[in-house]
Formats: structure tokens, sequence, C-alpha cells
């Protein structure tokens, strides 16, 4: 078991630079998601602590050791690629005994870890047959006994979902989640499914264009995210423009909202962030942005609404089904706003006010 | 692949019917006529099994036969020894002037492969350059006739082959699978052996059979290197071609004997084949490494040797065309003499080797794209015979193709014999497998909803066929084409049975004129047929832009 520290990485492709700096820390078993957009460097990331892309400068290290030199093959990793990397010219039984045979062990050991390992991911039934006989879950099944089995310090996952339906997806997460647990291993998770990274991770790292934006468990990136962009990339939101006067919140419209909290920033353009369901939809009253409806669909527990509201903008909220009649296009309707959930950003997005962080600086 | 369908007779129905009488008459029947003539005693009216016997009897002739399954073996086991490693470190190093490198392959494999025998005779054979060379200093260089000469003279020229199919599959690995085993401590000569190997398997299975068959089939080099070391080949042709006693039944006897040894073997790898089968395909493939300073010089050294050697005999037959000659003597000097006569006595030949092949290519074209149609998309018992009948000419050598057609198409009411018809029958029969195998694997990739969509908008069956199907494939089949037509020019074996004075082609030409010692002329004339290849492949990079050449 190990865990992981990173420090100034550097990755380079040419001129072109991928990574520019980026340090990180991940706890010894924990199960840590590197969540972006494609093409951010995540993959990258994961592929240099693997040891199969160079370091152009900074250092990794696992625990004490510093790793930037060490071959792929001297590392303890086990990786989980993401179209599993099955040798299909072996059987599932010598897919999974393949690391232990060129770590020299003795026979019967092999046998036992080789074992074993197929018993807890339910794949022993499988054990003589070739992989191009299995489908999609048995062979990622088969890919992380066989990363597994050498018991590594580090697991390593490039995207194992990505390649499955959504129903065998979401089984294949919690067998993982299952089974990290209980080994109690560190791993470093790659993905770009941001629901996928809530369900599983420990920690999660949003990363953009090779830089890391927030380092945080799910809850508090979705709740509090530390800029604009991860804002929207987490889940979905609406994006509002307001002023800060006299720590309260107002709208284009002239909604006033006194907020309970100090905001660093006075008589200032800032940008607000709602999610669809930090909207209050109200057909009455006087406070509120003026909107009207424009759509909505129906999903049983949920009804969606697009409205647009006064300035133009168009928003989506969220409310839980009623049994009344759902608001038909062309209501027009007051929108409020849950002032304790929502998050205030400067005008460039790159602070939330609303964290207590943004008051140090 | 669809489903089993029942036959109708609709325009597919009626093509179908059309491939298998064309395969009736020119392939089973002679085949038939063949195996008949073997068995079959002319004097008495009777079957008899004298021919046989005789065979047996004499150790001679059993010989033969062990003879060339020893030289195949040989051949094959060293072109993938040859081959294999330097696919390898063509995938997955940087190296100079690879490309440059890779075009010298190919044009190494696509030479005749008895220009090859001929140039190491020059090479290494009595009097060879070499030979003489080391012979002042005193040392005499081992025997190039006989079992040693040909096995290197055929390993030459077909580990290019073995080459091209790995560098095939190679691209074909995903380089996470190699990623996975490094991660799982397997690297270096270790994951080549472990991983690498076993992952081509399949393709080096097939480039096996491959060049087991051409290596059987040849008839140039035995005959011209051979020497007392006597193939199958050439014991055929020369009992086949022997004016005074020839003996067509006996001839015919070893020819289905051979049939026999190649169907076994044909049979044996698929067997193999079919216990190692599987599908690999590459997201991300192979990433070439800058390898370190020794190893780096090894490497370039090795690579460049090897390509060296493989091409040599083509650059030393193209230098001797430019000496100067008397007669049939080499002189000191340089000149064009060689040409003027290759020109003045042989320019039909050149015409031939133009005209033979082309009518053969469009032939095999046609065909090859109705019966991979066929195959693909009209499955019923009927295509899938003709599927069957088409790969008949894998197994069948190309001299005993020859004799087989000569024999069966020499009298009335099909006379066929000295025509140049025939040899271009020979060479569409004897070319149509691949050809039929290429354009499969092409049609495979056309999802079959275009087709359907084309139907559904009101075009017939056989307008959708050529309007929509032929042109999606056509860059493919142009590509392919190219091939065949470079193998077909270079052909020696059936056209050496069907030739007459009319219809020599260049192959035939160089190989007569190197038997009656006309070296420089032969020299010329194999030139000439090096530049036609080369134009051909310099025509296949520009219509295949970039891609690699599969055979």
């Amino acid at each position: 078991m190990s865990k992981i520290l990173i420090r100034h990485a550097v990755k380079k492709y040419g001129d072109h630079t991928v990574i520019p700096d980026l340090s990180l820390e991940i706890k010894d078993g924990e199960l840590f998601t590197l969540l972006g957009p494609s093409g951010c460097g995540k993959t990258t990331l994961l592929r240099m602590i693997a040891g199969f892309n160079s370091i152009e400068g900074g250092d990794i290290y696992f625990n004490d050791m510093r790793i930037n030199d060490l071959d792929p093959s001297k590392r303890n990793i086990g990786m989980v690629f993401q179209n599993y990397a099955i040798f299909p010219h072996m059987t599932v039984y010598d897919n999974v005994a393949f690391g232990l045979k060129n770590r020299k062990l003795e026979p019967e050991r092999v046998q036992a870890l080789t074992k074993h390992y197929l018993e807890l991911m339910q794949i022993s039934e499988y054990a003589a047959r070739m992989p191009n006989q299995l489908s999609g879950g048995q062979q990622q099944r088969i890919a992380l006994a066989r990363a597994l089995v050498i018991s590594p310090d580090v697991l390593l996952m490039d995207e194992p979902l990505s390649n499955l339906d959504a129903k065998l997806r979401l089984e294949m997460r919690s067998v993982i989640r299952r089974i990290q647990k209980e080994l109690g291993i560190t791993t470093v998770y790659v993905t770009h499914d941001q629901e996928e990274a809530m369900a599983i991770s420990d920690t999660i790292a949003v990363m953009k264009e090779g830089v890391i934006q927030q380092v945080g468990t799910a809850k508090e990136i979705y709740q509090r995210p530390k800029n604009l962009f991860v804002a929207s990339f987490i889940g979905r939101t609406n994006i509002l423009p307001a002023r800060v006067e006299q720590n309260a919140l107002l709208f284009p419209g002239g909604y006033r909202v006194e907020l309970e909290q100090r905001l660093p920033v006075e008589n200032q353009k800032v940008q607000c962030s709602v999610r669809p369901e930090e909207f209050v939809i109200c057909q009455h009253g006087e406070e509120g942005i003026f909107g009207v409806v424009r759509e909505y669909a129906y999903l049983g527990p949920n009804t969606h609404y697009t409205v647009e509201t006064m300035d133009g903008i168009t928003v989506e909220i969220i409310e839980e089904s009623s049994l009344e009649d759902e608001l038909q296009p062309g209501q027009k309707v007051l929108l409020q706003v849950k002032k304790g959930k929502i998050n205030i950003f400067d005008q460039t997005g790159c602070r939330n006010l609303v964290r207590s962080e943004a008051h140090e600086s | 692949m669809k489903a089993n369908r029942k036959f109708t007779l609709d325009i597919w129905g009626i093509i179908t019917l059309g491939v298998i009488s064309v395969y009736l008459l020119f392939l089973l029947y002679p085949m038939a006529h063949l195996l008949l003539q073997a068995v079959y005693d002319p004097q008495t009216r009777q079957l008899s099994m004298a021919n046989f016997i005789k065979f047996f009897s004499k150790s001679y002739y059993l010989n033969t036969l062990l003879n060339s399954f020893k030289v195949s073996l040989m051949t094959t086991f060293l072109s993938i020894l040859l081959g294999t490693p330097l696919a390898y470190l063509f995938s997955a190093y940087r190296i100079r002037g690879k490309s440059v490198l890779n075009v010298l392959i190919v044009i190494a494999s696509m030479s005749a492969p008895f220009i090859g025998a001929y140039s190491w005779i020059l090479l290494l054979g009595r009097s060879g350059v070499i030979t003489v060379f080391f012979r002042k200093l005193g040392i005499n260089l081992p025997d190039i006739y006989g079992f040693g000469g040909i096995v290197l003279v055929m390993s030459l020229q077909l580990f290019p082959l073995v080459f091209l199919y790995v560098r095939g599959a190679l691209a074909n690995i995903d380089n996470s699978l190699l990623e996975a085993a490094n991660n799982l401590g397997c690297s270096g000569l270790k994951c080549f052996f472990k991983i690498v190997v076993p992952l081509i398997m399949p393709t080096l299975l097939a480039a096996g059979l491959l060049v087991f068959m051409r290596a059987f089939a040849d008839f140039g080099t035995p005959m011209l290197i051979g020497e007392g070391y006597r193939t199958f080949p050439v014991v055929l042709y020369t009992e086949f071609v022997n004016e005074v006693k020839g003996n067509d039944g006996f001839a015919a006897a070893i020819a289905v004997l051979a049939i026999i040894i190649t169907t076994i073997v044909f049979l044996v790898q698929k067997y193999i084949a079919n216990k190692h089968s599987f599908e690999i395909s590459a997201l991300h493939p192979m990433v070439e490494k800058e390898p370190k300073k020794t190893w780096k010089v090894f490497l370039h050294f090795y690579s460049y040797l090897i390509v060296a050697i493989a091409i040599l005999p083509q650059v030393y037959v193209t230098y001797t065309s430019f000496k100067n000659t008397s007669g049939k003597i080499f002189v000191p000097g340089y000149s064009l003499r060689s040409y003027e006569t290759a020109f003045a006595k042989l320019g039909a030949s050149i015409q031939n080797t133009i005209i033979i092949p082309l009518l053969a290519l469009v032939m095999v074209v046609l065909l090859a794209v109705l019966i991979a149609y066929l195959a693909v998309r009209r499955r019923n018992a009927l295509t899938n015979t003709v599927d069957l009948l088409s790969m008949i000419p894998y197994i069948v050598p190309g001299t005993v193709l020859g004799i087989a057609l000569l024999t069966s198409f020499n009298q009335r009411p099909i006379m066929l014999s000295g025509t140049m018809l025939i040899m271009v029958i020979a060479l569409v029969i004897r070319r149509l497998p691949y050809t039929i195998r290429s354009s499969v694997a092409i049609l495979l990739q056309i999802p079959l909803s275009i087709e359907e969509a084309a139907i559904s908008l009101g075009a017939s069956k056989l307008k959708t066929f050529f309007q929509v199907t032929v042109p999606m494939m056509a860059a493919g089949i142009i590509s392919g084409a190219i091939l065949s037509w470079i193998t077909m020019i270079s052909e020696l074996s059936t056209a050496i049975i069907l030739y007459t004075g009319r219809t020599k082609t260049l192959t035939v030409a160089v190989f007569t004129e190197v038997l009656r010692g006309n070296y420089g002329v032969a020299a010329a004339l194999s030139s000439i047929l090096t530049v036609l290849t080369v134009l051909s492949l310099l025509a296949f990079n520009k219509i295949n832009k970039g891609r690699e050449i599969s055979l």
C-alpha cells in the first residue's frame, strides 16, 4: 500500500506542453478519481504514474520512493486498461496468472492466488475459456483480477467502464468499489463521466487543460465548486448575471436576495450559478425573476421546465413532480433561488465568493 | 455473415451458375482429366496403377517429392526466422530510412524467383564474382548448388512475404497489450516471445503456408541452381516436355501426388490455425521507440544488411545488363548492346508480358468481385460451392495446372493449346483465390444497410451492385489488382508449360536466355521486368496513399 505524491510534474510532447505544473497528494487506500473533459491530460497523468509516459519535470513518489525513472515492470502497479488489454491468446486463467509467473512465484502459490482472485471476481467458472468467448463485463472482471492478483501497491484504472453498456456499467461500478474497499488498495481512477466519478470516489480531482481545478469529495465539488468551470462541468447549472450591493444579490429585473454570509466584495458585477433544483417557481407574488415557461417534460419523480427570463436567458429548472397539472408553455412565472445553496463567482468565473477561502485572498 | 438462404434464380443466381460453369470447364475438368490420365493406360484402355507403381518403385522419383518437401519446409522456417524479427524491429523502433528499406523489401518480394537464382549463380556460383574474389584470397566458399543454394535463394526471395504479413499483423496489436505485459513484469525479449509471437501466430501460420506453397511450386530456382538436387516441379517439367519418351500419364501421376502433398499441408495448416484463431484489432497501435545507443547501431546494421542482401540479386542483374558483351560473353566496358539485342530478338515478349496479364487482370477482377459478393452477401449451398472451388488453385502448383490445362484442351472440341487464351485462363485461375480473399475482406467492411438503402430507393439488384457496392470497393480492388498484376508479370511455372513462340512472355524469355547462356540479354530483359514492377508499385503507392501493402 502506498500514498502517491506528485510534485510539480510537467509533461511535454515536443514543444507542446500538456501538463504545465501539477502537484497532487493521493492518500493511502483511497479511491482517487481524475475527472475532466477529453484532452484535459487525465490519462496522460495516469500513464506518467504507470511509467508509460516520460516525465519532463518534477517528481512522482510512492511513499518515500521516487519512481520517475523506474521501469514500468518494476513499479508494482496494477493497471486496468480502457479496452482491458486481455491477452487473446491465453485462457482466462493464464491471463490472471501471467503477472505472478513473471514474478517467479512457486507454482502452488501462483495457482492458489490465481484461484482466489478468480473467485473474488466471480469468474472461476470461465477459467479454462478463451477470453474472446466472454462478454465485456466478464472481460472487465478478468482485467481487474489480473491487475489485483499481483498485490500491487497502486491500482490504476483508465476509463475502465467506458466500453460497457449502461446496465453493466452500474454493476461493475459497485464491483470495483466493493473490491477496492475490501483490499484497501490505493487506486487512481480516470473517467470523463462525472456521475461515475461521484458514485465511486473518495476524492475527485477535476482537471482542465492539464491543470487541476479542484480536489475534494463529491459533495464539496458539487455544492461549493471552486470556479465556474467546475460548477458547469459537474452536474448542470444555470449562469445568471447579477450585482452584489450591501451584501445582497441584485438580479437585473430587480429581484433582491439578502445574503446571510458576508461576501468579500461590494458593489460589483458577479456571475451567479444556480443549479436546476435550486430554483423555486412561484406563480403568484412579486419577489423573483420574471420568466415565461417554454417547455416542460414530466419524468416521473421530477418535472423539468425550461423557462425564459425577462432578459432572454433560458434556464433549466427541476421540480419535484406534484399532483397538480404541470405549468403550461406560455405561463408567466416568478423564479426565486434557494439562497443558501447557490454559488456566486466573480466576474471572471475564477473565484467562488461563497467559499470560505475566498475571504482569505 | 448472413445466414444461409435458399438458392433463387434471380440475376445473382444466374451469375452463380455462370461462375460455377467457368470453374467446371477450366478447373474441375482439367483436374479430373489429369487424374484420369494418371490412372488410365491408353494401350489397354483400362484403369491401371502402373504409373504410381513406377513412381514408388524408383527411389529417384520418390526422392524428388521428398526433396521438394525438405526444401519447402526449410525455406518456410528460414523465411519466418528472417522476416519476423525484422518486421518487429521495424514496428518497434525508429530506424533511419525505414520507408526506403520498406520499398526495397517490397521490390525484392515482387521479383521473379528464378532471377534471384540466376543472379546468385553470377555472384556465388563456380565462376561467380564473390567466389572468384575469395578464391584469389585463398578462401574456397562452400558450393552454392544443390539443397543449400535452393534454400538460400528461396528464403531470400520469400522472407519479404513474411515480413509484409507480420508488419500488417503487428499493426493490429494494441499497444495496451504490450503495456499490460510490461506492467505485469514482462518486457524485452520475454515479451516478444510470450506476447508478440503468440499474438501474430495466426499470421505466421498463414504466411508460412503461403511461403511453403510458393517454394514447393517454384520451378525456376531448382532448375537453375539445383543441378543434381532435383525437386518435383523440375522432374514434372522434364517428364512432360521430354519429346523422345515423354510420358503424359506418368507426369500426371507425379502431379496428382504433388497435389496430395499440398492438400495435406494445407489441411494440417488449417487444423493448427483453427486452434490459434482469435481476432485482434488495435485502437492504439504500437509506438515506435528511439533505440538506445549500442542497440541503435546494431539495429541499423542488421536491418540494412538484410535488406541489402535481399535486393542484391536484382541490383547485380541490372548492373550486368549494362556490361559490354561480345556474343554470349561479357567483355570489359559498358554498353547498351544487351538491350539492343533484347529488343531486336524479343520485342514481342515484352508486348505479351503486358497484354496477357492485362487480359487476365480484367477477368480476375470481374470474377473476384462477383464471387466475393456471392460469398458474402448471397450465402447458400451453391455459393458455398463456388467459395470452395475458388480455393482449389491455392493447392495446385502452377506447373501442375499448366499441364492439366494443356492436356485437356489440346484436342477438339476445345482446342486452346498454343493460344494466348490458354495462358490468360491459367493466370486467371491461379490468381483468383488471392483476389477473391482481398475482395471479401473489403466487402465485409461495407455495411449491408447501404445496399438495402439503394434497393429501397428503387435501384435494381445489379444496378445497386455496380453503382453502389463496386464504387465503394474500388480503391481496395484497384490496389489489389496492381499487386495481382505484379505477380502475373513475373509468373513462370505455368507459362513455361503453356507458351509457344508467339506467346512467349518476358519471364519465359529470361529463363530460356539464361539456359542458353545469353546472360547479357537475360539481364537486360529482367531489368525491363524490374522496371515494370517498380512502375507498378509506384502506381500502387499513389492509389493506396500511405496504406501498407497486404498480399
